[in-house]
């Protein structure tokens, strides 16, 4: 039988996956996809959760189906906004690569 | 849902994830990723979250997923040239990833709950989209309607920050 305990390794599997293309790439447009990626591995664990507390009613517990809505919608906003910023970065610069982008290293 | 399909589509989600991370190629990334939000939506769907795997699908391998191919397409993106490799950026990465998911697997391994299965739902359909909806517009009224008000201005900051001329 499948267990609580697999999908949240798959969760976590999932988060690191995408916190190793944060750190690792250098191409902007693939860092958007990372940060995607571990936002959804947070929604997979929120949403095992909600079926693994069923309530009184058997029902899963949709107060966190509620939340991840939410998450799904601010994410939605957040992709947007930051392509928009990618694409104001291009047409300054040429370049979505961060190697590039440093005028404010220190 | 069987075991065995909930491994095939976490596979899949998973081979597809690092297939994002590892492709150097912009749009083979961007196709992996709408692969992997299937998948993931397929296990949303296991766990009868039947609501938010159609959210999934439509937001994510939909919606995000045109944007991200038309971004690409407009900034006319190619394969990013072989650079050298930075050896011990890539090892130093790599070392925090494991570390990191090292410490998920601890404390999951940790966590006694994670040992059981799901309890059995009370019928065998459920009314998803009714439930979900019926708190969203009661108990979570206000939450709503800020989304509704961040979603206007994430649409008109997006205006804003790529239109040609600022002033």
């Amino acid at each position: 039988m499948i267990t609580l305990g697999d999908y949240l390794i798959v969760s976590g599997i999932l988060f690191a996956i995408g916190f190793a293309g944060v750190l690792l790439r250098r191409n902007l447009i693939i860092i958007l996809m990372s940060l995607e990626l571990m936002l959804n591995a947070a929604n997979l664990s929120l949403v095992a959760f909600s079926r693994f507390r069923v309530q009184p009613t058997g029902l899963p517990d949709y107060n966190v189906q509620v939340f991840v809505f939410f998450i799904i919608t601010v994410a939605a906003a957040e992709v947007a906004v930051g392509l928009a910023i990618l694409v104001a970065l291009f047409r300054a610069r040429q370049t979505t690569d961060l190697k590039d982008i440093s005028s404010l290293r220190f | 849902m069987s075991p065995f399909l909930f491994w095939i589509f976490a596979l899949l989600m998973l081979v597809f994830g690092a297939a994002v991370v590892i492709n150097r190629n912009p749009v083979a990334s961007a196709l992996s990723l709408v692969v992997s939000f299937l998948g993931l939506a397929a296990l949303f769907m296991s766990l009868d979250a039947y609501f938010i795997g159609i959210i999934q699908v439509l937001v994510y391998a939909g919606a995000v997923m045109v944007l991200f191919l038309f971004i690409i397409m407009l900034l006319d993106l190619r394969a990013e040239e072989e650079r050298r490799i930075n050896w011990v950026a890539s090892v130093g990465g790599i070392a925090v990833a494991l570390i990191l998911l090292i410490q998920i697997l601890l404390v999951i391994g940790h966590f006694k709950a994670a040992r059981q299965t799901f309890p059995p739902l009370a019928g065998s359909t459920i009314d998803d989209v009714r439930n979900v909806g019926a708190l969203l517009f009661s108990n979570y009224n206000l939450p709503f309607q800020i989304i509704g008000v961040l979603v206007l201005v994430a649409t008109i900051g997006v205006v804003l920050l790529s239109r040609r001329d600022p002033r």
